[in-house]
């Protein structure tokens, strides 16, 4: 196909920055070595070749001040930019958390309506590359439990791309939360100028059994493990939310009443994790569907360890998810 | 201090006779609309309608309008959890912000901002900030805004003594001084943080050298002098204007009032507290404009009933306007 090719999830973030500054002046980037490092941007070259088209005026190489930067893109948007701060690891939003929390998230509200702050803070989730504790978590929960800001999470270079454009054309702060190792991996991705909207997950296996929730990493895992059952009889749907705030509670619920099991995966944490809150939410809308009680498959409550054994443990694997799976439709068949 | 030698009230004449009168009146009018405006707030609170914490900045009125006086109406102000003076100094209008405070559907936020968030985007007036140093990011983001837009517009970002210690200030100091943003840090010293004092917790007696460490001229006015810091901030302005970089500028002045209403003030002497009522910056000014010859003591007396009047107005506007809709609870959460 012409109008389509085989791309990487970090050139579909590439390219969706390109074209939206192309199309808005308003959009720059702000953030830790994005312009020159490596390539000529970012450590994981999302913001390649960007700084040499647009000048670093409008990929702006900023100092390490993680508060200082949001802050500043908070102030930026609130004065008429569109500004696509990155963090270059998720487990820095904990410093930047000020500016996000207080500022950004109640601008809109607490002035009445008179601001608004289409910020988009871009970073990252996920461990599985030896990172350790400080540059392995997956955060969105703490996100997630913030009114006023979005939370998008994409699975694969055509979400990547076509969130962000809508992260970016939002008017509000969106944080866009990418997977490390995810970014290196391909999908066929179209040419022609698209986006994704927010709020509407995407079935990415159909199946009657079971319905599994997981995104990202997980997500890979739960296609593989489905791939597994599929041969022992089990079919599992897997739905993939692609945005956390807004959520399309209705897709998995709706799923929910056809499969009549849930299992919720994700690489956080387990303990107040976002899993309970989906778990609650179908709780609500289909307690009398569920065949079976609701199966968390989530990441163990300690912080991300060195050791690949040890950090294969933390990390919930298709196995896992497997066999939550086997004892779930045994234990209700 | 300025000794009163004959030389410097000759000094002193001639800096008034650069202005305007009506401009020189004006900066009385506006300090007086701001201390009726908190003068109002021990009353409102004993008939219990203001909620929460509403922060007083009485005695501190130079520093809000020698500094804001400076601006073009098309430039930012960023304020503190202190806001009410930045607001008025701005050119909010004070029926609007009255009834802010009284949680109000036609105050400023509608009714849900309060004290701590009081903010008017029509005026550049981008909010009060219930975090210390929490506006000084937003301020230094503002200023991104403008040079990136070359809008040749310049932000003030006010800040308290307290927020120097913020780590956010070298953050975006920094980033500041190395872009050369058209930013103006005003750091109001009103000697307290609640009861501690810059000595008890900064370790700079200086405030300023903390601006030069980052690469930002500082210096050090009479916050208590509306004209010193009126002519400072404008310094400051044209200079960031024209795109040469931010400025620090402390403006030293005093709380007269507590930290908050009912505030015990058990942390500070009556000497002290009268030894700065003797600079009051409005009935200096006052004084000042009088023995210039600018006004008399009949206008003067005339300006100062005309703005309680004008507050007068302003609660029975906020006391009728109704509490706002239930359906504004999910209103403003999302653009």
């Amino acid at each position: 196909m012409p109008d389509e090719r085989l791309i990487t999830y970090s050139n579909a973030l590439n390219e969706a920055l390109r074209e939206e500054m192309v199309r808005d002046k308003s959009v720059f980037v702000l953030g830790e070595e994005i312009g020159v490092w490596g390539d000529g941007g970012g450590v994981f070259g999302v913001t390649k070749g960007l700084a040499k088209e647009f000048g670093r005026s409008r990929v702006r190489d900023s100092p390490i001040s993680e508060e200082g930067i949001v802050a500043v893109g908070v102030g930026a948007a609130a004065t008429g930019m569109r500004p696509v701060v990155e963090l270059m690891y998720g487990d820095f939003l904990p410093l930047a958390m000020e500016p996000l929390v207080n500022q950004a998230a109640k601008m809109r509200y607490m002035f009445g309506g008179q601001a608004q702050v289409p910020m988009v803070l871009r970073s990252n989730v996920g461990a599985g590359g030896g990172k350790a504790a400080q540059h392995s978590q997956s955060l969105e929960t703490w996100i997630m439990h913030v009114p006023g800001i979005k939370l998008a999470m994409p699975s694969s270079p055509y979400d990547a791309k076509g969130l962000l454009k809508t992260a970016i054309r939002d008017n509000n702060p969106v944080v866009f939360l990418e997977h490390k190792l995810l970014y290196f991996t391909k999908e066929v991705v179209p040419r022609e100028d698209y986006t994704v909207p927010f709020g509407v997950a995407r079935i990415r296996r159909p199946g009657k059994d079971v319905t599994v929730v997981a995104m990202q990493a997980m997500l890979n895992k739960a296609l593989l493990a489905a791939e597994k059952l599929a041969q022992e009889g089990i079919e599992v749907e897997v739905i993939d939310p692609r945005t956390l705030v807004p959520l399309d509670i209705e897709s998995i619920v709706e799923s929910v009443r056809r499969t009549n099991r849930l299992v919720i995966c994700h690489e956080a944490v387990e303990r107040a994790g976002w899993a309970g809150e989906v778990a609650m939410q179908v709780i609500e809308h289909a307690f009398d569907f569920l065949d079976a009680p609701i199966v968390r498959v989530c990441g163990k409550n300690v912080p991300m360890p060195y050791s690949a054994s040890l950090e294969n443990m933390v990390i919930p694997n298709e196995e896992d998810l497997v066999s939550a799976i086997r004892q779930m439709i045994a234990a209700s068949r | 201090m300025v000794k009163k030698t004959a030389q410097n009230e000759g000094m002193r004449r001639s800096t008034l006779n650069k202005h305007k009168p009506e401009f020189l009146v004006e900066m009385l009018r506006r300090m007086l609309l701001i201390r009726a405006f908190e003068s109002r707030l021990p009353v409102l609170s004993t008939q219990s309608l203001l909620r929460g914490s509403s922060h007083a900045c009485i005695g501190q009125e130079a520093a809000a309008v020698g500094a804001c006086f400076a601006l073009q109406p098309s430039d930012y102000v960023t304020s503190t959890h202190r806001g009410h003076g930045h607001t008025i100094a701005k050119g909010g209008t004070v029926k609007f912000m009255m009834a802010e405070l009284l949680g109000r559907a036609d105050g400023c936020c509608h009714g849900k901002g309060g004290s701590m968030h009081i903010a008017d985007f029509s005026i550049g007036m981008l909010g009060a900030n219930g975090i210390v140093g929490g506006g000084i990011g937003i301020a230094t983001g503002a200023a991104l805004s403008c040079a990136i837009r070359d809008s040749k517009q310049v932000v003030l970002c006010f800040f308290g003594e307290g927020a120097i210690n913020q780590g956010i200030l070298l953050e975006c100091g920094n980033m500041a001084a190395l872009w050369k943003l058209p930013l103006v840090f005003l750091c109001e010293n009103n000697q307290f943080s609640m009861s501690t004092r810059p000595d008890d917790v900064t370790a700079v007696r200086e405030l300023s050298l903390r601006a030069e460490g980052m690469g930002i001229p500082g210096r050090t006015v009479d916050g208590m002098d509306v004209l010193a810091v009126f002519e400072a901030v404008s310094a400051a302005v044209e200079r960031a204007r024209s795109s040469a970089g931010p400025a620090f500028i402390e403006a030293r002045c005093y709380r007269f009032e507590g930290h908050f209403l009912g505030d015990g003030l058990k942390y500070r002497s009556k000497d002290e507290l009268a030894l700065w009522h003797a600079k009051d910056p409005i009935s200096n000014w006052r004084n000042r404009l009088i023995k210039g010859g600018i006004i008399s003591e009949n206008d003067a007396a005339t300006l100062a009933q005309q703005t309680q009047d004008e507050l007068d107005q302003a609660v029975e506007f906020a006391k009728s306007s109704p509490a706002p809709d239930p359906a504004a609870v999910w209103e403003d959460l999302y653009a």
